[in-house]
C-alpha cells in the first residue's frame, strides 16, 4: 500500500536538520503496523512524511514515499508520492491525533466535527440519516447520542479520544495513521480504546499505522513492528518475533524496561544483589 | 525589510526615533524661543513660511514654529503627568485589590468597572461648560487621572491574582520574605514591562482627550496645546484663508507624536509578552 | 441555573454602575468653584439681554429646578434620579424655548446612532476580512504593508482624521460639502442620497481609524489561532483554506472581539462627538456643542446624562452578551 524507499526527511531549507535518515519499509494492506521509539527517534517525522503533511518546513531530502490506492467508486488504481496525498486525506487516508484539549474546534458541536471533511461517498442520505448513522457508529464506541450535541470541553479525555478515533474511522479509509492516540490516558481507558481500534481494523480490513513510544501498546495490538532509534530503523519484523527474540541492544533495553507481572522485578534484583 | 513592523525591536526603535524628535522639538527648543510665541503681534501677520518664520505666522501675528514648540511641550507635559499619576495609582490599587482580595478587591473592582463604563469626554464637556466655558489644564489633567487609572489597575489586578498562585511566589513566601518585599522584589518586576507599555498608552490617551476638548474650544486658552492651536487656527479662519501650514503643523505634530507613542507602546508590550512566555 | 445567577449578578453590577454614573452627574455641577446658576445668569446678562429683577428671579428658580439645587442634598438627589430615570424629562430647552430637551435629543439620536453603527459595522467587516487574510499569511508582503498602514492609522484620533479629511476633500479639493445640509422629502431617493453624501466624510473618519484597529488585532489573533492544534487537525482533514478560515479560525477570532468592542465603545462615542461638531453633523455631539455655546443648561444636562447612561448601558449589554455566545461558559 505504501512503500518507503531509502527516505531521508528533515526540517529547514538552508541548514537541513535530518530527523529520519535513509529508512526503507513497506506498509501492506490489512495489517496493524507499529512504529516505536523514544522521543526524538524520528517516528513522528516519519509518520508525517507518510501522511504527506509537509508543513512547518518538513521536506524529503532523498528517497521516496509512494502510495498505491484503489478508488472504491471507479476501481482505478491511484499511485502517487506522499507529497501529493492531500486529495486522499479524509478519503483514502485518515489520521488520529493525540486527543489534547485543543485538538477539536472548541466552538463546534461534535456532530459537525464528524461530518466536516467526510468524503461524498460517506455523506449519503439526508442530514437526519447521516446523523443516525453517526450515532450508531459512536454507540459502537460506547458513546451516547447526546455526545453529538456536545461541545469538546464537555467531554472527558477518554471520550474525546474515542471521538477522534470514531471521526477517523467513520471516513472508512484504507489507511489510518494514529499518532500517540492513547498516551495521555490512564491504562484502563487506554486498553479499551486500543481494543476498539483493533476491532475497527478487523472489520474494515484496512491498514492501521500506530505510532507510540510505549512498547506495551505495540505488544497488545500490532501485527508488525518497526523500531526506530536516532532516525534509523534498528529492527523490524513480526511483533511476536521481536518480543520473543529481540536482535538489537536498543530493542532489548526497551523490552527490559517494560513493567512485568511475571519474572524478577527490577527492585527485587537490586535487593538480591545487595 | 523582511522583519518590518512585526519584529518588536524595530517597531520600538522607529517609535523611539519619532518620540525623540517630538521631545527635542517640545522639550529643548522652547528654551531657545526668542520670546513668548503666544503674544499677539510679536511677529508680522499672515506670513508664509520663510527663512525668518519657518512655518509662517498666524493672522494674530504669532510665529507658528515657536508656537508649535510650546504647544508640543505643554501637551507632552500634560500627557506625562496624567500617565504618571494614573499608572502609579492604578498599579498600587490593582496590586492591593489582587493581592489582598476580599471586600477591598470587590470595592476596587467595582470602581474600576464603573469608571471604564463612563465616557470621559461628555463629563469633561459638562464641567467645562459649567465652570465658565473653559477648564484649566491642571483640572483637565486631574479628571483624566480619575478616568484612566482603572486601565492599569484592572490589568495589574489580574496579574497579581495569577501571581499569588505562582510557584516562585510560594517559594519566596515559605523562605520567609515579607509580603511587601515579595510585592516589590518579585511581582513588580513582572508587571513592569506591561506597565511601561500602558504608561505610554495613557500619555497618548491623555494628550488625545485634552486635544479633543481643546479643538472645540473648551480647554485652557491661557496655554498653547496642540489642540488649542488647532482651535485657534479654525477659529481665525486659517482654512478659508488657505493657510494650511498654520493648521497643518499641529495636525502633523499630533499624528507623528501618536504614531511614535503607539509604536513604542506596542513594541514594549510585544517584548514583555515574549519575556513573559519565557518565564 | 448557573447562567441565571450569572446574569442576575451582572444586572446588579449594572444597576450599581448606573447609580454611580448618576451620582457623578449629580455632583459635577456642585464641584465647581462657581455656582452654576449664578454663572449661567452672568452669562445671560453678559449677552446683553436686559431683564428686570422679577424675570431674573424666575429664571434663577427654573435653573435651580433644572440642577435640582432646591431642598436638602438627599431631596435634591432623589429629585434628580427621579427626573432622569423615571420620567426622562429634562425640561424645556432654554435656547430653543419651549421645545422639550427630550424632543431635541430624540431628533438627534438617530443621526449619531446611524453614524456610529454604520461606520463601526463597515470598519468591523473590512477589518476582519483584511485582518484574517493578513494573519493567514503573516509574512507575505501585502500582509506587512496592510499592517504598516493600520499601525499608522489606528493611533490617530477620529477628530484629527476628520479634520484632515475635511481639509483635503472639502477645502483643497471641493468634492464633499463643508457642512451638513440634508434635503429631500421624507423617504425619497433624494433624501437618502443626501444623507449618504453628507455622512460620507464623518463616517470615513471613524471607519478608517476603527478599521486600522481591527486589522491589527484580528491579524494578531489569526496568526495565533492558525498555530492552534484544531487548525492543524482541520488542515490534516483535507479541508480547504477557505473552510478552515471561515469555520475554524473566524468563529474563534470573533468571540473575544465582543470584549474588545465593550472596551472601545466609550472611546468611539467620545470620538464621534468631536467628529460631528467638526462636520456640523446633526447628531448628539452637535447638540451638546450647541448647548455649550448657547449656555443651554437644560439641554446640556439632558444630552450629557443621556449619553453617559447610553454608553454605560451599551458597554454592559455587550459585556453580558459575551458569555451567552461562548459555549465554554454557556454549558459548564
Amino acid at each position: 500500500m505504501i512503500s518507503i524507499d531509502n527516505v531521508t526527511v528533515g526540517y529547514g531549507a538552508a541548514g537541513f536538520i535530518t530527523a529520519v535518515d535513509g529508512v526503507s519499509f513497506t506498509i501492506g494492506s490489512n495489517e496493524i503496523i507499529g512504529i516505536a521509539g523514544e522521543s526524538g527517534s524520528g517516528k513522528s517525522t516519519l509518520m508525517r512524511a507518510v501522511y504527506g503533511d509537509f508543513s512547518t518546513g518538513l521536506r524529503i531530502k532523498s528517497g521516496t514515499v509512494t502510495g498505491r490506492f484503489t478508488d472504491a467508486a471507479t476501481g482505478k488504481t491511484i499511485e502517487k508520492p506522499s507529497s501529493l496525498f492531500r486529495d486522499l486525506w479524509w478519503d483514502q487516508i485518515s489520521y488520529i491525533p493525540q486527543g489534547s484539549m485543543s485538538v477539536l474546534n472548541p466552538l463546534m458541536k461534535i456532530e459537525k466535527q464528524v461530518v466536516d471533511g467526510l468524503p461524498r461517498r460517506e455523506r449519503g442520505g439526508g442530514r437526519r440519516e447521516l446523523r443516525a448513522r453517526i450515532a450508531k457508529f459512536l454507540a459502537g464506541f460506547g458513546l451516547e447520542e447526546n455526545v453529538l450535541d456536545a461541545y469538546p470541553h464537555q467531554l472527558s479525555g477518554g471520550m474525546r479520544q474515542r471521538v477522534l478515533v470514531a471521526i477517523a474511522a467513520f471516513v472508512n479509509p484504507r489507511l489510518i495513521l494514529a499518532d500517540e492516540p492513547t498516551t495521555a490516558l490512564d491504562v484502563v481507558v487506554q486498553k479499551k480504546i486500543l481494543l476498539m481500534m483493533v476491532e475497527i481494523q478487523r472489520r474494515l480490513q484496512n491498514t492501521l499505522v500506530l505510532v507510540s513510544h510505549d512498547l506495551g501498546v505495540h505488544y497488545q495490538i500490532t501485527d508488525r513492528l518497526v523500531i526506530m532509534y536516532k532516525g534509523q530503523i534498528v529492527e523490524a519484523g513480526r511483533t511476536a518475533d521481536i518480543f520473543a527474540n529481540p536482535q538489537h541492544d536498543y530493542t532489548r533495553n526497551l523490552i527490559a524496561s517494560l513493567p512485568r507481572l511475571h519474572g524478577q522485578r527490577a527492585v527485587d534484583r537490586v535487593g538480591a544483589g545487595a | 525589510m523582511r522583519s518590518f513592523f512585526t519584529h518588536a525591536p524595530f517597531r520600538l526603535y522607529l517609535g523611539l526615533l519619532l518620540l525623540a524628535v517630538c521631545i527635542v522639538v517640545g522639550g529643548i527648543l522652547p528654551w531657545l524661543a526668542p520670546g513668548d510665541p503666544l503674544v499677539w503681534y510679536s511677529a508680522p501677520r499672515n506670513q508664509n513660511p520663510s527663512g525668518a518664520y519657518w512655518l509662517g505666522t498666524t493672522s494674530l501675528g504669532q510665529d507658528v514654529f515657536w508656537l508649535l514648540t510650546y504647544a508640543l511641550r505643554n501637551s507632552i507635559i500634560l500627557g506625562l503627568i496624567v500617565a504618571g499619576l494614573s499608572t502609579v495609582i492604578g498599579v498600587f490599587l490593582g496590586l492591593a485589590a489582587g493581592y489582598a482580595g476580599g471586600w477591598l478587591d470587590r470595592v476596587l473592582s467595582f470602581f474600576m468597572d464603573a469608571l471604564l463604563c463612563i465616557p470621559t469626554l461628555p463629563i469633561l464637556i459638562l464641567m467645562a461648560a459649567l465652570f465658565g466655558g473653559q477648564l484649566a489644564l491642571p483640572i483637565v489633567g486631574l479628571l483624566l487621572v480619575v478616568f484612566n487609572w482603572p486601565y492599569p489597575a484592572r490589568q495589574v489586578r489580574a496579574v497579581a491574582l495569577t501571581m499569588r498562585e505562582r510557584e516562585f511566589i510560594n517559594v519566596a513566601w515559605f523562605s520567609g520574605e515579607s509580603s511587601s518585599r515579595i510585592l516589590i522584589r518579585h511581582i513588580f518586576p513582572y508587571i513592569a514591562g506591561w506597565s511601561a507599555a500602558n504608561f505610554i498608552n495613557t500619555v497618548l490617551v491623555g494628550i488625545s482627550t485634552e486635544s479633543a476638548l481643546a479643538v472645540i474650544g473648551l480647554s485652557s486658552a491661557q496655554q498653547a496645546t496642540l489642540g488649542t492651536m488647532i482651535y485657534w487656527a479654525i477659529n481665525y479662519q486659517a482654512l478659508l484663508g488657505g493657510k494650511y501650514v498654520w493648521i497643518g503643523s499641529p495636525v502633523v505634530a499630533i499624528v507623528l507624536l501618536f504614531i511614535g507613542l503607539f509604536l513604542v507602546s506596542s513594541g514594549l508590550s510585544m517584548q514583555s509578552a515574549a519575556k513573559r512566555m519565557s518565564v | 441555573m448557573h447562567l441565571l445567577r450569572f446574569i442576575a449578578g451582572r444586572l446588579v453590577v449594572y444597576a450599581l454602575v448606573i447609580v454611580f454614573a448618576l451620582t457623578v452627574l449629580f455632583f459635577v455641577p456642585r464641584l465647581g468653584p462657581t455656582d452654576p446658576v449664578e454663572a449661567m445668569l452672568a452669562k445671560v446678562a453678559s449677552q446683553g439681554a436686559y431683564m428686570d429683577p422679577a424675570q431674573v428671579d424666575k429664571l434663577r428658580q427654573s435653573l435651580i429646578d433644572t440642577f435640582g439645587l432646591g431642598g436638602s442634598l438627599w431631596e435634591q438627589y432623589g429629585a434628580f434620579v427621579n427626573r432622569i430615570v423615571f420620567s426622562a424629562d429634562f425640561g424645556p430647552s432654554l435656547s430653543m424655548y419651549p421645545t422639550p430637551v427630550m424632543e431635541l435629543i430624540w431628533n438627534a439620536l438617530p443621526w449619531t446612532f446611524g453614524l456610529l453603527l454604520s461606520s463601526t459595522l463597515i470598519a468591523w467587516i473590512l477589518g476582519n476580512f483584511v485582518g484574517l487574510l493578513s494573519g493567514w499569511r503573516p509574512n507575505s508582503n501585502s500582509s506587512r504593508v496592510m499592517e504598516g498602514i493600520a499601525i499608522c492609522l489606528y493611533p490617530i484620533p477620529y477628530y484629527i482624521l476628520a479634520l484632515v479629511l475635511s481639509i483635503l476633500f472639502s477645502y483643497v479639493w471641493k468634492i464633499f460639502p463643508l457642512t451638513t445640509t440634508i434635503r429631500g422629502a421624507p423617504w425619497s431617493w433624494e433624501l437618502v442620497s443626501s444623507i449618504v453624501w453628507n455622512s460620507f466624510l464623518p463616517a470615513m473618519s471613524i471607519v478608517i481609524v476603527v478599521f486600522g484597529w481591527w486589522v491589527i488585532s484580528v491579524k494578531a489573533q489569526t496568526s495565533a489561532l492558525k498555530e492552534e492544534e484544531f487548525a492543524r487537525y482541520a488542515r490534516l482533514k483535507g479541508l480547504s483554506d477557505g473552510r478552515i478560515l471561515t469555520a475554524y479560525i473566524l468563529p474563534n477570532a470573533l468571540l473575544p472581539q465582543i470584549t474588545f468592542l465593550a472596551l472601545q465603545i466609550g472611546l468611539m462615542f467620545n470620538g464621534s462627538l468631536i467628529t460631528e461638531i467638526l462636520f456640523d453633523y446633526p447628531g448628539l455631539g452637535l447638540l451638546i456643542y450647541t448647548a455649550v455655546l448657547q449656555g443651554d443648561f437644560n439641554l446640556l444636562m439632558g444630552t450629557i446624562s443621556l449619553s453617559v447612561i447610553a454608553v454605560a448601558t451599551a458597554t454592559m449589554i455587550i459585556d453580558l452578551i459575551y458569555p451567552l455566545l461562548d459555549p465554554r461558559i454557556r454549558h459548564r
